[in-house]
């Protein structure tokens, strides 16, 4: 990937979650403490504030800057959560990686996230989209249906129990609201797929 | 200073000052202690940057127990041990216990010159498991 679409990946990063800010909070107010819009929205603006500087990094430190970035600035628990998985990603991804290494690097920054939030598939969060963008990874999906396939993946938490973080308190409660963090999860996937495709 | 020293950690600055005011009412200043709370934006939550700052401000060398409040607080704990890293982050802990009773149990225990695995024990002994 290079410095300039790594800038531009940032930007519409942060454009995305702009646009959704209200939206990720409304469903982060259904079933937590209802500040994921806000949160995500910081730590965004705070990558796009530096996106040349990121972008002028060689990949594995440039991701490790945003995770960093991201711990510091998004707060809350989504903070150390996706700080996590892009500091675990650029610490085993290559400076330019092909398909096989993004799906490993992918596979271990997942187990990272997993390990932080001491949380597992099917517990109605962020892992439930990332595990099947790994899996669609994993068998070559192009970037267009690994988008989709995060979308659904979010939408599939809809009926889920939430059993980790604030949402847990609520029990059967929890049941019919998406998951925010999944959620934000599907629409940086969809930037990210939708930026490596147009590069392809 | 060599006693164990105590952070605490809520997303309210409110509940982190006034369960810091009950520790000092136990232990004096036999304990190092720091209290951290709020987003650093004015709302409710936790920041990894301020956990940090309080770990600095309550280090010592036999070691800090961390006491928190809801989820957040504990992952933004610990990712902020794994930022500070080692050596010190072998001499940090993050207790499960309740985060009133805990820190002044710890603290407690702290100001007799009690170690820091003794000092997390005591804490946890008030979390059912």
């Amino acid at each position: 990937m290079t410095a300039l679409n790594l800038s531009r990946l940032i930007t519409a990063a942060a454009d995305t979650i702009a646009a959704h800010a209200e939206e990720l909070t409304a469903l982060d107010q259904a079933i937590g403490d209802g500040d994921h819009g806000l949160n995500m929205k910081r730590g965004f603006e705070a990558l796009r504030s530096e996106a040349d500087a990121f972008a002028g990094k060689p990949l594995p430190e440039a991701l490790k800057a945003i995770g960093t970035k991201l711990v510091m600035t998004v707060g809350g628990a989504s903070g150390p959560l996706f700080g996590t998985l892009f500091m675990a990603l650029g610490k085993d991804i290559s400076a330019a990686p092909d398909r096989v290494d993004l799906t490993a690097a992918f596979g271990k920054a997942i187990e990272a996230v997993a390990a932080r939030g001491k949380s597992q598939i099917g517990q109605k969060t962020m892992l439930d989209v990332l595990q099947p963008v790994h899996e669609a990874l994993a068998v070559g999906r192009t970037p267009a249906e690994i988008a989709d396939i995060a979308d659904l993946a979010a939408e599939a938490t809809v009926p889920m129990k939430a059993l980790r973080g604030r949402a847990s308190f609520l029990g059967e409660r929890s049941i019919g609201h998406m998951d925010a963090g999944a959620r934000s999860t599907a629409l940086l996937v969809r930037i990210v797929a939708q930026t490596i495709g147009e590069d392809a | 200073m060599s006693n164990v020293g105590i952070v605490i950690v809520s997303h309210s600055p409110l509940v982190a000052e006034g369960t810091a005011d009950m520790v000092r009412q136990m232990v004096g200043d036999e304990v190092p202690l720091a209290w951290c709370g709020g987003n650093g934006h004015g709302g409710l939550g936790t920041s990894v940057e301020a956990i940090m700052a309080a770990i600095d401000k309550a280090w010592s060398e036999a070691g800090v127990a961390i006491l928190v409040d809801l989820g957040g607080a504990e992952t933004n704990s610990e990712m902020a041990v794994e930022m500070i890293g080692e050596p010190r982050a072998q001499k940090i802990i993050v207790c499960n216990a309740p985060i009133v009773e805990g820190a002044v149990m710890a603290a407690t225990e702290a100001s007799g010159g009690a170690s820091l695995k003794e000092v997390v024990a005591t804490a946890h002994e008030l979390s059912p498991s």
